[in-house]
């Protein structure tokens, strides 16, 4: 294959569009779902046989549950499920060094406007090209501390004593129809081990890229922080413009043992012929800290609602979100707070913008059952609408039981107010300036929760969605 | 006894071997005795009848039903209350106290009109029964009885209505024309069993005022259902308030559904009280048709002991510049459990729209369940809207500083409660429905403390 070695100087800040690289793939399941899919793929990634029997039964689920159109959108079902692929490689081995990764998978992340610097300096780049990790290059000093970070293949292989303990545990095969397609025909995501009391520094980090036309990716993350563990990790997705739907069905797992804390943090900028339908589930026990920070940009429709398990006392579940819905693109996210223990708080903060016809839904579950005590729960959910055409809806449910535990959820919808653009407008920025810099100024408090690197990134793309967006 | 009563229909009498195909005991409403109704009453009723046999009971997975259960409903168990005696008759008379300044007052007994005191009324009004408003106001009942789809899951409860219905009142306020005092309606069932269908209409022309509160009590504690339709709609610049006091026995079952619409410049305000039954369903949805129009929809609930308060709520902006607000109180004790799911619906070009719903629970025991569904589908611009649910205990500071008073415990948390719900009930600016709300919550308390 020849590259062409295009000056990156010439490429402009802004040109995310089109990311559509040539495919190379050894390894092709076909297309549509079958017991022959499955044992094509077990084959192929040489799975243990209770995998291929996980994954069998998974399917079975998976074939007998309806689509949840009786409170989703209906636009579920245009998902045409035999008209995916569903395993794909290139049969590249991970990686050992930054040199052996094929340049066009590099030049895509030059693209994502990422300094190869900052690349090198964060830990642990994990970037995964189609199913399998491309690219893969554990800091020294993460290793060093015992900490176990591979791809979940690799994990189930040579790690089985600790994978096979918490692997489907938080999120049972049978929770939805998406969690059990993941069980079905999982390939590639991250396995990441933190012995006790271990305290990583670094951000652990992976990128997903989609790289197949009507291709499906189905990662597995499991993430397990043994007692007064530490990590935080982070992924960020982006995908070539496709001309037909693409299938995003990913599950994560997260485990925090006493004490432990984990953050995860999403960034993701799918192309809006994209469903992305995750499940992403952590159990945080005795003073365990569990937070999701999520953004979400672009796909066809999202639905992702990261939840927490609250299983010891004082435990701690956090989510906080960003959700950004341009025309033609259904941002459905939320939260799930399921509190089963005493003095257990969560705190869910959400914000979403609307851009031309675009809509953005928040839905959250927040239970709280009778036998506990000094549970608390606060959500906050603010919309902000840009065009007449954009929608907003919010869908909370809260359960409470007992009288010893405290629930808020607040909600607010707006428009940038006339007044704002104005004002700006007069100290001489053009419109769609003050529009772009009001919007962020929207979302500023929670993107300072974001990592330095991802709250630039995020604070870009906005600028980017905002486009034409005005005048 | 007013003379109005034999302007009743001839009872509609169940046929109790006519059992439908879900083995429901509430027969056909047998129609050869109905020949002097108007011919589109009568096939509006058959057809309604029609659909409630075919409308499943609503499964407890469908949306409109979370965390409820429409299987609680013992349809099996109830049918149509026949006459009552002589005796309860006058006793629920005796029983329905009015508000001092009350400017009519209209008793049902078992879906029979059996007293009307409607002196005081402006000239013009039309205040009279369900069965009259069919012989001499047929225009307006053609115009509005019933027209509404049901949004909010109890399509098959509303066919039941239709298919029964036959007593309630029918109000008609013409143009400029104020009623200032409330107009007061009773409705009562004594038998055991027995269900009633009380439908009320209230319809204001432009510019005209008017107040309705409905009762809905039952003079024992058996099973008994209440399933009512309410339906107010206020012309140009009027002004409706409509209350309604649901106050069944223990084992009383209520599904009421209530609808308003505000026309240009009009305001509404609907309140529900819900202190009685076991299980009490309120579907409540708030058209806002006019430009300038406003809808306040409040609540306040008490349930004790297994009660369970279950309510739906849905403001439709169809129209730009239209205000709406939502104020729902539950105070929780025993094994109670409060449902509330609401829903702002602002659509498309309903632009410059103000909309807020607020649910607040206090949880008075341990054991006390408060599920709440807030919800907001925003399709236009330049809107504002918010909504807030809150669900906790009484606040020790608050309990504190009533204690440090010298006030008894009892008594503190009597009082917190009361000052809980009444910020709902001071909404309604008038003050002898308040006073009256007020009295009906101070007697659920005082049971309760006894109990």
């Amino acid at each position: 294959m020849v590259i062409e070695n295009t000056d990156l100087s010439t490429i402009a800040p802004d040109s995310t569009g089109n990311f559509t690289f040539p495919e190379r793939n050894k390894y092709d399941s076909g297309y549509g779902i079958t017991e022959k899919t499955i044992d094509y793929i077990c084959d192929v990634k040489g799975d243990p046989d209770w995998i291929r029997e996980f994954r069998k039964k998974a399917l079975g689920v998976f074939n007998s549950k309806p689509m949840p159109t009786h409170w989703a959108t209906k636009d579920l079902e245009n998902i045409k499920f035999d008209e995916f692929r569903y395993y794909l490689s290139d049969g590249q081995k991970p990686k050992r060094s930054w040199d052996d990764v094929p340049e066009d998978v590099k030049k895509t992340f030059d693209r994502l406007g990422i300094p190869e610097q900052e690349r090198k300096f964060l830990a642990g780049v994990e970037a995964q090209y189609d199913s399998e990790a491309a690219y893969s290059n554990i800091k020294a000093a993460v290793a060093e501390q015992g900490v176990i970070f591979v791809n979940s293949t690799e994990g189930l292989h040579k790690y089985p004593e600790i994978f096979r303990k918490w692997f489907g545990k938080v999120i049972p095969t049978g929770d939805n129809k998406f969690s059990a397609l993941n069980s079905a025909v999982f390939s590639g995501g991250s396995f990441i081990y933190v012995p006790p009391g271990v305290k990583v520094k670094h951000p652990l980090q992976a990128y997903f890229r989609i790289n197949s036309e009507q291709f499906g990716q189905f990662e597995r993350t499991l993430i397990i922080a043994d007692e007064g563990a530490e990590v935080m990790y982070m992924e960020g997705c982006t995908a070539p413009k496709f001309e037909t739907a693409t299938l995003h069905s990913a599950v994560v797992e997260l485990v925090a043992m006493k004490g432990a804390k984990i953050q995860y943090v999403t960034v993701q900028n799918w192309s809006s012929n994209v469903f992305n339908l995750v499940t992403k589930r952590g159990i945080a026990h005795e003073d365990a800290v569990v937070k999701w920070i999520d953004c979400n940009i672009g796909s066809r429709l999202t639905m992702k609602y990261p939840g927490v398990v609250m299983k010891g006392k004082r435990a701690r579940g956090e989510v906080i979100s960003i959700a950004l819905a341009n025309s033609g693109q259904h941002q459905d996210t939320g939260a799930k707070m399921v509190h089963a223990a005493d003095d257990t708080t969560s705190n869910v903060i959400s914000k979403s913008i609307s851009i031309g016809e675009g809509r953005a839904t928040y839905r959250g579950l927040v239970h709280i059952p009778k036998h506990l005590k000094g549970c608390k729960n606060n959500t906050e959910c603010d919309a902000l609408l840009i065009n007449p055409n954009s929608r907003t809806d919010t869908y909370p449910a809260i359960s409470v039981r007992g009288n010893q535990h405290a629930t808020q959820h607040e909600a607010s919808v707006s428009q940038v107010s006339a007044d704002q653009i104005f004002y700006l407008m007069q100290r001489g920025l053009t419109e769609a300036e003050a529009m772009s810099l009001s919007v962020n100024g929207f979302i500023n408090d929670l993107a300072k929760e974001f990592p330095m690197e991802y709250s630039v990134e995020l604070k870009r793309l906005i600028d980017l969605e905002m486009e034409g967006s005005v005048g | 006894m007013d003379s109005t009563v034999l302007d009743n229909p001839p009872d509609i009498l169940p046929e109790r071997d006519t059992l439908t195909p879900s083995g429901l005991q509430i027969a056909v409403p047998s129609r050869d005795d109905r020949e002097t109704l108007p011919a589109w009453f009568r096939e509006r009723t058959a057809s309604a009848w029609k659909d409630f046999q075919q409308l499943p009971v609503p499964s407890i997975k469908s949306e409109p039903w979370r965390y409820s259960n429409a299987k609680r409903i013992s349809l099996a168990e109830l049918h149509p209350a026949g006459a009552a005696s002589a005796t309860d008759e006058q006793q629920a008379i005796e029983q329905s106290h009015p508000i001092n300044n009350a400017a009519a007052r209209l008793v049902f007994v078992n879906d029979r009109l059996v007293h009307r005191d409607a002196a005081k009324l402006p000239a013009g009004v039309v205040c009279v029964s369900f069965a009259e408003a069919l012989r001499d106001h047929e225009e307006l009942l053609k115009q509005h009885f019933m027209k509404r789809e049901s949004f909010l899951g109890s399509a098959k409860f509303a066919s039941l209505h239709l298919a029964h219905v036959k007593a309630g009142t029918v109000v008609f306020v013409p143009k400029n024309v104020v009623v200032e005092h409330p107009i007061e309606i009773f409705h009562w069932v004594t038998e055991s069993n027995a269900a009633i269908f009380p439908h009320t209409l209230v319809v204001t022309s432009e510019h005209a005022q008017v107040k309705a509160i409905d009762h809905y009590r039952s003079s024992n504690d058996a099973l008994t259902l209440s399933c009512a339709v309410a339906d107010i709609i206020a012309g140009a610049g009027s002004s409706i308030t409509y209350v309604s006091c649901q106050e069944l026995g223990e084992k009383g079952q209520a599904l009421h559904l209530s609808s308003t619409s505000t026309h240009r410049d009009s305001k509404v305000k609907s309140f529900q009280v819900q202190l009685g039954g076991e299980f009490s369903r309120s579907e409540s949805v708030s058209d806002l048709v006019g430009e300038n129009s406003r809808s306040d929809m409040l609540s306040v609930s008490m349930p004790v002991g297994d009660q369970l308060v279950d309510q739906r709520t849905l403001q439709r902006h169809l129209a730009p510049h239209t205000y709406s607000d939502l104020l729902y109180k539950n105070a929780l004790y025993d094994r109670a459990h409060s449902i509330f799911s609401g829903l702002i619906h602002v659509f498309e070009g309903a632009h410059y729209t103000d909309a807020y719903q607020t649910c607040r629970n206090l949880l008075n025991s341990e054991e006390a369940e408060a599920s709440s569904m807030p919800g907001l589908e925003i399709n236009a611009d330049q809107v504002k809207c918010s909504h807030g649910s809150t669900s906790s205990p009484v606040s020790d500071e608050e309990l504190f500083y009533l204690k440090a008073r010298g006030i008894p415990d009892t008594e503190a948390r009597r009082l917190i409660v009361i000052g809980f719900l009444a910020n709902a009930v001071s909404r309604l600016e008038d003050e002898s429905i308040e006073t009256m709300i007020r009295e009906r919550m101070e007697e659920k308390f005082a049971s309760l403390v006894v109990a």
